[in-house]
């Protein structure tokens, strides 16, 4: 070997050793926590529902599907959009058949085992469309659930879910009080709606609030008191779905009924 | 299929459920709290020997011992087959996510495998050392014989003392780690009970009842299985005996199912009478707790247990699995047959308390306006159908039979009484 050919190999050497070294980087706690607490001082993801605006299109839930890829056939969405209907003679029904995701074309409530009932509308007393997605809670019963801690909550608020470290154990699927997850049958993992945070961490909105022409949604960051969202959400009375279980959600709605699960 | 949602399949849907609600848990965790709860109740059962001194119960304390080893292998086989990521399953190992309740699993499961294992262990070194010393002793070895030298020479682990005061070390050992797994028996399996009880999104679930429930059935099941395979593993002895016997047609000695093993027999039934009592208590107390109490979920849940589910809750969980047995046990002129027809039956009526439990828990929806019915696939059509479906489960009850197979040559249960410790 060369005096030229060692040195040569030592730098290549030192410069590989250094780059491992780099690449195997300990983190520092303090920093991450550090940076952690940022940028939950700055952001906070939050959902408003106007379910008065809502006119049971299901534009949101196509948008959703192609957006996140959930196959067009597949029984299962990460947003859908509900129907109640109450009759004059106190009969109650919901339904939201395929997620909605074909809108709310008639008057046939879908009882399923494929049964269904026609209701006439000098017959109804109330009804209206009530859209779901998740609530990214602040306290996430499915965080809690997960074994591996594939599931697990970003700094602003929002609750995503690792498809490279799920072992679909289906836990959170059981823990979410809302029945907002479901086994994505293509990658076999837990699947569920995260804003489309692929987008709105880009600056976009996600594709439901896009997609809907009534404006019945919107998102906003409860950190930044001149966000319109959070203008209306802290001075305007909006409701949460299912308080009792304590998960603290947060997804608002506008018009709340009593009759909705 | 790339579109049917995991769970779709065996799912029918009534009434308003939610898009993306589909019975999840399936079978297979119908299995495993069955497995787990026949794990710690064999146990249990070994231990009324070791700790608590009932001598009558020797013989049996030994087999559900080995037993109970045997069924530790098979009880996390359900869990696997119900992952959607099996292939990933050591991740709860890699990164434990504590506060979910299933992340200890391993850990709760390797401490009890660990004692189990250990007890065993003293309980055979004896035999471990002369079975090893026999092979040894052999002039001409054959490749089996030089295996078998490896095996028990590893199995010994190199304590080879076999006198009197090591011998008594043994049985202290035993004592002590039969008294140790009880309580890391009961853990196990009320820990199980809380995997369900601390799902708060499930109305039916979520009571702190749950593990004690699980717990008293676990103890139910385990000693009405061991008491079942005894019986059973006395008959084809016999039989094989007899066989034997005959193709010798010499003297060969049958042995009989004589009245000792009928006592011992009647005694295991007695402390299952007991636990039976104690978890049927318990689950009526639930019941009628929940109906008295009548908050917001009681309306779906009545009709989920008076109505739609009437057969499996009343009929065969109560009925056949605990007042059929009852009766069997209790009503004099206690025989073999009754035993052995009282035992399936408790063991069916603890199966139906699991079916009850984990496919009831599902059988309403989220939205308390709807229902979902569960259809067990028989003949599957794809992997999903085979792993959650009938095949899945005998595969299931298969494989602690074979485990015990197994184990069985290596820790034989049927040995000279002076073979194994603790034979004073
Ligand atoms: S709505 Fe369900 S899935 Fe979404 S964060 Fe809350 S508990 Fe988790
Ligand atoms: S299904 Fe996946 S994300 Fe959900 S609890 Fe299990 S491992 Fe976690």
């Amino acid at each position: 070997m060369t005096r030229r050919d060692f040195l040569k190999n030592s730098a290549l050497g030192v410069g590989g050793a250094t780059a491992a070294m780099l690449g195997l980087q300990i983190v520092n706690p303090k920093e991450l926590f550090a940076a952690v607490a940022e940028e939950k001082g700055k952001t906070r993801w939050a959902f408003l529902v106007d379910t008065y605006k809502c006119v049971g299109c299901g534009m949101c839930v196509k948008a959703c599907k192609t957006e996140n890829e959930i196959p067009w056939e597949a029984n299962a969405s990460r947003t859908w959009v509900e129907r109640y209907v109450i009759t004059k003679d106190g009969k109650r029904y919901a339904d939201s058949p395929k997620a909605a995701r074909d809108g709310f074309t008639n008057s046939k409530i879908d009882l399923g085992e494929g049964h269904e009932v026609e209701v006439k509308a000098e017959d109804i007393d109330k009804a209206f469309f009530v859209p779901k997605l998740c609530n990214q809670c602040e306290d996430p019963a499915c965080v809690q659930a997960c074994p591996v801690g594939a599931t697990y909550q970003v700094p602003d608020g929002v609750v995503l879910i690792d498809r490279k470290w799920c072992i679909g154990c289906g836990y959170c699927i059981m823990a979410c009080p809302y029945g907002v997850r479901f086994f994505n049958p293509v990658t076999h993992t837990a699947e569920k709606c995260t804003f489309c945070y692929h987008r709105i961490s880009q600056g976009l909105m996600p594709a439901c609030v896009d997609a809907c022409a009534f404006g019945a949604r919107k998102i906003g960051n409860l950190k930044d008191p001149e966000d319109p969202v959070t203008k209306i959400i802290k001075t305007e009375r909006v409701g949460v779905l299912k308080s009792d279980f304590g998960t603290k959600p947060q997804v608002f709605y506008i018009g709340l009924d009593e009759e909705v699960k | 299929m790339e579109t049917l949602i995991h769970g779709e399949f065996w799912t029918l849907k009534e009434l308003f459920v939610l898009p993306n609600e589909y019975i999840v848990w399936s079978i297979q965790i119908v299995m495993y709290p069955f497995m787990t709860g026949l794990v710690a109740g064999a146990f249990v059962l070994s231990s009324l020997y070791h700790v608590f001194g009932v001598k009558q119960l020797k013989d049996i304390a030994r087999f559900a011992l080995v037993f109970s080893f045997s069924l530790l292998f098979a009880a996390p086989i359900p869990l696997l087959l119900h992952l959607q990521q099996p292939f990933r399953a050591l991740n709860v190992i890699l990164t434990p996510h504590f506060t979910s309740a299933i992340a200890a699993f391993s850990v709760v499961f390797f401490t009890y495998a660990a004692i189990v294992a250990g007890e065993l262990w003293f309980l055979y070194r004896k035999h471990l050392i002369e079975t090893y010393q026999m092979y040894k002793g052999k002039e001409k070895k054959s490749l089996w014989d030089s295996l078998m030298v490896i095996l028990f020479g590893a199995l010994t682990l190199g304590a080879m003392d076999l006198s009197e005061k090591a011998l008594h070390k043994d049985e202290k050992a035993i004592k002590f780690l039969a008294a140790l797994g009880i309580p890391v028996a009961a853990f196990l399996h009320g820990y199980v009970g809380f995997i369900f009880g601390s799902v708060k999104a499930n109305a039916l679930w979520m009571t702190p009842l749950m593990p004690v429930i699980f717990i008293v059935s676990a103890i139910v099941s385990g000693v009405a299985l061991c008491v079942l395979t005894y019986i059973i593993t006395l008959e084809i002895r016999k039989f094989l005996a007899a066989g034997k016997a005959k193709r010798a047609e010499a003297h060969v000695k049958i042995p009989q199912i004589d009245s000792a093993d009928l006592s011992v027999i009647q005694l295991s039934v007695r402390y299952l009478v007991i636990f039976l009592v104690f978890a049927i208590s318990l689950e009526l107390l639930d019941l009628i707790f929940r109906g008295y109490t009548a908050v917001k979920s009681w309306d779906i849940l009545r009709s989920v247990i008076y109505k739609n589910d009437f057969v499996p809750v009343f009929v065969l969980q109560y009925g056949i699995g605990d007042a059929l047995p009852l009766l069997l046990f209790l009503l004099p002129g206690f025989s073999m047959r009754r035993a052995l027809i009282g035992t399936i039956c408790v063991l069916f009526g603890v199966f139906m308390m699991r079916w009850n439990v984990v496919i009831g828990g599902q059988a309403f929806s989220l939205t308390f306006a709807g229902f979902m019915h569960y259809q067990l696939p028989i003949i599957p059509h794809d992997i999903e159908t085979l792993k959650e479906g009938l095949m899945g489960i005998i595969g299931v009850f298969i494989a602690p039979f074979c485990f015990f197979w197994v184990v069985n040559k290596i820790f034989p249960v049927f040995v000279k009484k002076a073979a194994v410790a603790g034979g004073s």
